[in-house]
């Protein structure tokens, strides 16, 4: 459980003058639910697209697993196994649910198909696209959207976008799963749910979850231990309980 | 049996239609039954309808607008045309030279893809459009300004015409091949990744989309068989020259991809075919002072077929009457005729035309999600 899968290191960026975020230091231990709070602006996106590799660090570095990911390509980032869902839904609107998924499963070693193969429908080509459907099926059916499979992913309601966004980096078999203001939206009902299955995700795939959340009712329930950032640095940090009766936080929340 | 039943055969539908299109013209063309202009205007389509389809490889499924195609068709005329100029003495004017003539022309074509592929990489949308547009440009005027011994110059370039009437026989074998390879492409693990790429960039790296790669490979794959092409059309003529590739001509290629629908490769085939045999017809129909007219009546049809399309005022009338429906009504039992719901009849006349709804300018609806700016997960 002690073992650390994701860490940062003075981490930080700059646009021109402006300190974007700086210095923050996560510790984020494997199997745990880790959350990311703080007031609108405070730079928790940012973190999640340094980490990502949207944007480069300008300051510090990080750590999956040991290995420096600073300064790689988004694409490699996701080799080396962050997944992340986006807070305005991204998906890939004009396709299917399944199709959807099956492209988060496009780099994993067991669907290997060179372009070779595909072209000249070789054997493996069949083989491999019949896996890749019966995979996303199954991935699918931990979300309970394989009724929807083959509905366009543009036609979802709300709640279950945001399911199939975490279906989706889930195929890709991440160790960090970076999830955006997941609860963003939603009802209490489906607040809940989603709060179940990213447990279940935790237990069943040896995930580890760093989640943006407005929603403290949620963060209370569900996180481990959270890091609270205002104006891009971090104003307290360790145990939900503890970090959120942090008189600094009340005051960046409601003031004094 | 099972297996033949497990078949989709709407996916290869278009194969087994341009094959017996081939087989059925080509048993005309040896019995004498095709007149030579006729056969003209096949190696014509045929060769438009490789140009459409490759190009709806770059804007259909990749999502980039691309305004140079005659450029990479014009790589593929040239160098191809070229190569069998000089190799016509020495293999004589038949089958081999024509092969090693399409492999150095695709293989050209194939490298100025790869060449407009690296900006655009980084350009997006009219920024693209504009820098492919240039690129036809330029690779055009470049022929244009070669010493006559090269590659001809402003007269043009001097090339083997491939005098058997079964020409357009081989330019429907590489249309096949081009169906073959871009279909196999987009219906592969690695199709769903380029229109992956199309339906949200950002979404598709951090997916974990290799999307430098992809795109690449798009518009080489697409250059390639635009050289094709170009060189199939070197073999028609006994002239090749520039003037032919200009916008005009890449433009014409787009608009048969958008009309026959963007991402579907059959919409494309349709479109191309008709289009092409269209603008022959139009220029020998309409002669002399009237000449003139053909552009007119090209645009005027681009432009009905477009409101037919999108405009909702429509909407009831292509409902009833589609393909779908009609290859329904023939393939329904005749048994079963009394249930069979009026909405999907095509003996049905509809009683009223709706003309508030004609009148309307709604139907200037744009079914285009308007560009969102930049993304940026600001919060």
């Amino acid at each position: 459980m002690s073992e650390i899968v994701l860490e940062t290191k003075n981490l930080g960026i700059s646009f021109g003058g402006l300190h974007a975020v700086s210095d923050v230091n996560l510790q984020v231990k494997k199997g745990e639910i880790y959350g990311l709070i703080g007031p609108n602006g405070a730079g928790k996106t940012t973190i999640f697209n340094l980490l990502t590799g949207v944007y480069q660090p300008t300051e510090g570095t990080f750590y999956l697993n040991g290995k420096e990911l600073k300064k790689m390509s988004q694409e490699r980032i996701n080799h080396h196994g962050i997944a992340r869902t986006f807070q305005n839904i991204r998906l890939f609107n004009n396709m299917t649910v399944r199709r959807n998924v099956m492209v988060g499963l496009h780099n994993r070693k067991e669907f290997k198909c060179s372009m070779f193969e595909s072209l000249f429908r070789l054997p493996r080509h069949f083989k491999v696209e019949k896996q890749m459907k019966k995979k996303a099926v199954e991935i699918l059916e931990i979300f309970g959207l394989e009724d929807e499979r083959n509905s366009l992913a543009c036609n979802l309601p709300y709640g279950k976008q945001r399911k199939l966004e975490i279906a989706r980096a889930l195929a890709t078999e991440p160790k960090l799963l970076l999830l955006d203001e997941p609860a963003a939206g939603m009802n209490p009902n489906e607040t809940e749910d989603l709060r179940r299955t990213i447990e279940l995700l935790r237990d069943k795939f040896d995930l580890t979850i760093l989640l943006i959340e407005h929603d403290l009712k949620f963060v209370s329930e569900i996180c481990d231990r959270i890091t609270v950032l205002n104006f891009g640095t971090t104003i307290a940090g360790g145990n939900t309980k503890e970090a959120l009766s942090d008189p600094e936080v009340i005051k960046a929340y409601i003031g004094k | 049996m099972s297996k033949l039943a497990n078949i989709k055969w709407k996916h290869y539908i278009n194969y087994i239609v341009v094959g017996i299109f081939t087989i059925v013209t080509s048993i005309l063309a040896f019995s004498g039954g095709l007149q030579q202009s006729l056969i003209y205007k096949l190696e014509e389509v045929a060769i438009n309808i490789i140009l459409a389809v490759s190009l709806s490889l770059v804007v259909g499924f990749l999502g980039e607008l691309s305004l140079g195609h005659a450029g990479f068709m014009c790589v593929g005329a040239y160098l191809g045309g070229k190569a069998a100029a000089l190799l016509v003495p020495v293999l004589g004017n038949g089958i081999p030279t024509l092969l090693i003539s399409l492999l150095i022309g695709g293989i050209c074509a194939g490298l100025c893809g790869f060449i407009i592929g690296i900006p655009a990489l980084r350009l997006k949308g009219d920024y693209l459009a504009i820098t492919t547009l240039a690129f036809g440009e330029i690779v055009r005027t470049i022929f244009q300004n070669t010493s006559a011994e090269t590659f001809g110059g402003a007269i043009g370039l001097k090339t083997p015409r491939f005098d058997k009437h079964y020409f357009f026989i081989i330019c429907f074998i590489i249309v096949l091949l081009t169906l073959a390879v871009v279909q196999n492409l987009i219906r592969s693990k690695h199709g769903r990744a380029i229109t992956a790429i199309r339906d949200n960039e950002i979404a598709a790296r951090a997916t974990g989309i290799n999307v430098t790669s992809y795109k690449l490979i798009g518009f080489i794959v697409s250059a390639i068989f635009a050289g094709l092409a170009g060189v199939l059309f070197s073999y028609t003529q006994n002239n090749v020259s520039s003037s032919t590739f200009d916008y005009n001509y890449s433009i014409e290629i787009l608009v048969m991809v958008v009309l026959g629908g963007m991402g579907s490769i059959n919409g494309t085939i349709i479109s191309a075919a008709l289009i092409t045999y269209l603008n022959k017809q139009l220029a020998t129909v309409l002669t002399g002072d009237l000449a003139v007219l053909k552009d007119l009546v090209y645009a005027l049809i681009l432009i009905v077929i477009v409101i037919y399309n999108n405009s909702p005022a429509f909407k009831n009338f292509r409902d009833k009457y589609n393909l779908a429906n009609l290859i329904k009504l023939i393939t329904r039992n005749r048994a079963s005729k009394g249930d069979a719901d009026d909405t999907r009849r095509w003996d049905v006349v509809p009683t009223k035309i709706k003309m508030d709804a004609l009148l309307s300018t709604d139907f200037v609806v744009n079914d285009v999600e308007p560009d969102k700016p930049k993304e940026k997960d600001n919060e």
